[in-house]
């Protein structure tokens, strides 16, 4: 996630003190930044030309506004498509091509495991996005948005990994690999 | 707590001999009012026949079934009918409205039968419909409505009467996403309200709504997942950072 371009857009609205966009980052995107990367990356934008820190008022707190430099760096940023490749690995694809590989590994167990807490997380986000405002809340709402997609995505993903593990099973050569597939999970669960 | 639905080591075969099948194989579960309870499995693994047996539509091969404290397999045919009729609310994928009625009719019906008086019947029809957000369709026929509308109607005629629980079998089937939400949310706010709601769906996103969903497979409980607290869902978001 870009620190950099989060604080430009902020600036493109007015110019605000540092204390100010990272409060205003985390209202928004839910995302929280630690004062030091604000600083660092304000005085970053400004060595490069971008921002320009005015007035250096009480208390050391300065006041920074986008330049023409910095404006154009951020119609840049919007108008660039994200790309796949700047993403993060996917942590759990990457876990499950290892475990139908590895021996002693109960893939239905780690798919199971791995649904109930997407789903669990996909509760957490209906809930917040049913306590929030549709106008006042709608960057934040947004995000949320984003995240509900991709939970559900991923809890399809898992259905239809465990669909092929099922075929691959039934059509290996009976042998150690081809254990049959077993109910996943504790057994019993009740509240 | 007093559970409105009780699921009690529930057991059931359908045909015999080569053909047995076990839908269920020993179920427990409790729904309190004021809950919402998610069920999610694979085609087969038992969630419809589930809904079944808590609706009385179909009685456990063992086990047993307690609506409101009643065991369901005590019960004379004529006082099952009952507690199907009064306690029980039913949203079904296919919505059976019946065309020749209008909307408030359609809703007044479970009323009517049950012996309300027509007026009043008419009454509370109409307040369902106004619950459900569609009040000003009460003389319209279904054929008259969209997808959605109708199963609007089809939710306020499981509502109406002050129905203590609420059975919902794929009830955003056939709605596109936002028609889908809304009907969602109405679900959630009638349990908010003190209705038990059990939901059977395959849909992650609309099971999210459930205060717990319930997974099963080859017709045992798995696992379930648990809503926390407004507090857990923002730390959850803390760990995405």
């Amino acid at each position: 996630m870009s620190v950099r371009h989060g604080l430009l857009a902020l600036l493109s609205e007015r110019p605000r003190h540092g204390y100010e966009l990272r409060a205003e980052f985390e209202r928004r995107t839910g995302s929280a930044l630690n004062v030091g990367q604000v600083y660092t990356t304000l005085s970053r934008l400004e060595r490069d030309g971008a921002v320009v820190g005015t007035g250096d008022g009480e208390e050391g707190r300065s006041t920074y506004a986008l330049t023409p430099a910095g404006a154009e760096e951020l119609h840049d940023w919007f108008t660039t498509p994200v790309t796949r490749e700047s993403r993060p690995r996917d942590e759990l694809a990457i876990k499950l091509a290892l475990a139908v590989g590895a021996p002693e590994v109960d893939v239905p167990a780690v798919l199971q495991a791995q649904r109930t807490d997407s789903l669990r997380a996909l509760q957490d986000y209906t809930r917040l996005k049913a306590r929030a405002d549709a106008v006042d809340d709608l960057a934040w709402l947004l995000v949320l948005d984003a995240l509900v997609f991709q939970t559900e995505a991923e809890v399809r993903w898992l259905d239809h990994c465990e669909a092929r593990l099922v075929r691959a099973r039934a059509a290996a050569p009976p042998g150690p690999a081809a254990a049959p597939v077993r109910a996943p999970g504790r057994e019993g669960v009740r509240r | 707590m007093s559970a409105v639905l009780e699921l009690r080591a529930v057991t059931r075969q359908h045909g015999a001999g080569e053909g047995l099948v076990h839908a269920l194989r020993g179920v427990s579960l409790q729904v309190a009012a004021g809950e919402l309870v998610a069920v999610m499995g694979p085609s087969g693994s038992g969630k419809s026949t589930l809904l079944h047996l808590a609706g009385g539509l179909e009685a456990p091969t063992s086990g047993e079934v307690l609506v409101e404290g009643t065991a369901l397999s005590g019960l004379s045919r004529k006082r099952l009918a009952q507690v199907r009729r009064r306690a029980v609310g039913y949203v079904f994928q296919d919505l059976n409205l019946v065309p020749a009625l209008t909307a408030a009719e359609n809703v007044a019906l479970p009323r009517e039968l049950d012996g309300a008086g027509a007026r009043a019947a008419r009454r509370e029809a109409v307040e369902a419909l106004t619950e459900v957000g569609i009040a000003e369709l009460a003389d319209r026929f279904p054929d008259d409505m969209s997808g959605g509308q109708q199963q609007r109607v089809a939710i306020a005629r499981a509502l109406v009467g002050d129905r203590r629980l609420v059975l919902a079998d794929e009830p955003t089937g056939a709605l596109d996403s936002e028609t889908g939400e809304a009907v969602m949310a109405l679900l959630r706010a009638r349990c908010d309200a003190g209705a038990a709601g059990v939901l059977v769906t395959h849909d992650a996103r609309h099971a999210a709504w459930a205060d717990r969903v319930v997974f099963l497979r080859d017709g045992r409980v798995v696992d379930e997942s648990v809503y926390r607290s407004p507090e857990a869902a923002l730390g959850t978001l803390g760990s995405l950072r």
